[in-house]
């Protein structure tokens, strides 16, 4: 793996987080339904203080992605999350792609 | 996750093997499984399939659900030749998404200059091909039109079912070609995958836009390759 994609790989930043001691949650896209931004496996990290990289969708459910990651960090239980992303908000951003998505997300440690 | 089961995803990610990290979604046990370990039963078939389709997903067997996220390596480009294609090649390969490196041993073309920031060796083929083996996941594309510099790497390819082989060249240098590598020893089934005139045909002319057309050929065999027959690594 060259070092441009490993500087842009998910599980490669959560690794390099880890050692440098941040507290660590992985976003998963477990499944998805209709036109889904990201495919299965697709995963998204995040650290305690909200950093984030990777995508587990086209940008419209990250933020709650995010603020549930948080929680995770904080009370160690993993989630199973599910978004419709035609909503509202997606439309408003432009994405009428129409799909759903299940993201898993888990502490790492 | 567990952290050192990261570690070791990664550390099989960074060595280019195919792995599948396998999660048992009830219990949140977790572990790699890699390409061409045996596991038994209808979840073993399943991680086959995974491996070969290099889709993830859920699955379903002995009662309990599993995750199967499937990690093959990432594909890249193997350029034999600093030539003027390979420089365009070098940036469009870069916004494609697909790592590139190009080897020659001419020092006059090798050099740090004309390929800025690309991963360039300044050697033969053979040697480097030694250390840093061809794989499934790897297009070969030989561009010197030297045979002394291109065959040797473009035979390796085929041997190493490298899922893109193409050589720059004329329909008639390419008949030459052909012959050599039939006299060398090589089947004409095999030496059929080769690509050749390379690149697809949408009338370039310019290095550039024979680069564009090298790179969309390289794309399609990707994404259109027929998993089933690939070769065992």
């Amino acid at each position: 793996m060259g070092d441009g994609v490993e500087t842009l790989d998910p599980l490669m930043v959560a690794e390099r987080w880890m050692d440098e001691g941040r507290n660590v949650a992985i976003a998963t896209v477990m499944e998805t339904w209709g036109s889904a931004p990201r495919p299965t496996g697709s995963h998204l990290v995040i650290d305690g203080e909200g950093n984030f990289h990777g995508s587990v969708s086209g940008g419209c459910v990250e933020g709650a992605v995010i603020t549930e990651a948080l929680d995770v960090i904080g009370g160690g239980e993993p989630k199973m999350l599910e978004f419709g992303v035609a909503d509202e908000t997606a439309w408003r951003v432009g994405l009428s792609c129409g799909g759903r998505i299940r993201v898993y997300v888990e502490r790492l440690g | 996750m567990d952290p050192l089961l990261l570690r070791k995803l990664n550390a099989e990610r960074r060595a280019r093997r195919a792995v599948i990290h396998l999660t048992e979604l009830e219990g949140g046990r977790d572990r790699i499984v890699r390409e061409g370990d045996t596991v038994a039963g209808t979840l073993g078939s399943a991680i086959e399939a995974a491996f070969r389709s290099g889709k993830s997903g859920t699955f379903e067997a002995e009662g309990q659900n599993f995750f199967l996220n499937v990690h093959l390596p990432p594909a890249r480009i193997v350029v034999i030749g600093a030539v003027h294609i390979s420089q365009a090649l070098a940036v469009v390969a870069k916004v494609s998404g697909y790592d590139l490196s190009v080897i020659d041993p001419r020092t006059a073309f090798a050099t740090e200059e004309r390929f800025a920031g690309v991963d360039l060796v300044a050697d033969w083929p053979e040697d480097v091909l030694k250390v840093r083996p061809l794989d499934r996941y790897t297009a070969l594309v030989a561009v010197t039109h030297d045979p002394k510099i291109d065959d040797l790497p473009l035979l390796q390819a085929l041997k190493s079912g490298c899922f893109y082989v193409g050589a720059l060249g004329s329909r008639k240098t390419h008949a030459k070609r052909v012959e050599r590598l039939l006299a060398a020893g090589a089947p004409q089934q095999l030496l059929d995958r080769i690509s050749a005139p390379i690149g697809l045909d949408i009338g370039a002319v310019s290095p550039a836009e024979i680069a564009v057309a090298i790179m969309a050929d390289i794309i399609q065999a990707f994404r259109r390759r027929d998993l089933r027959t690939e070769a065992k690594p």
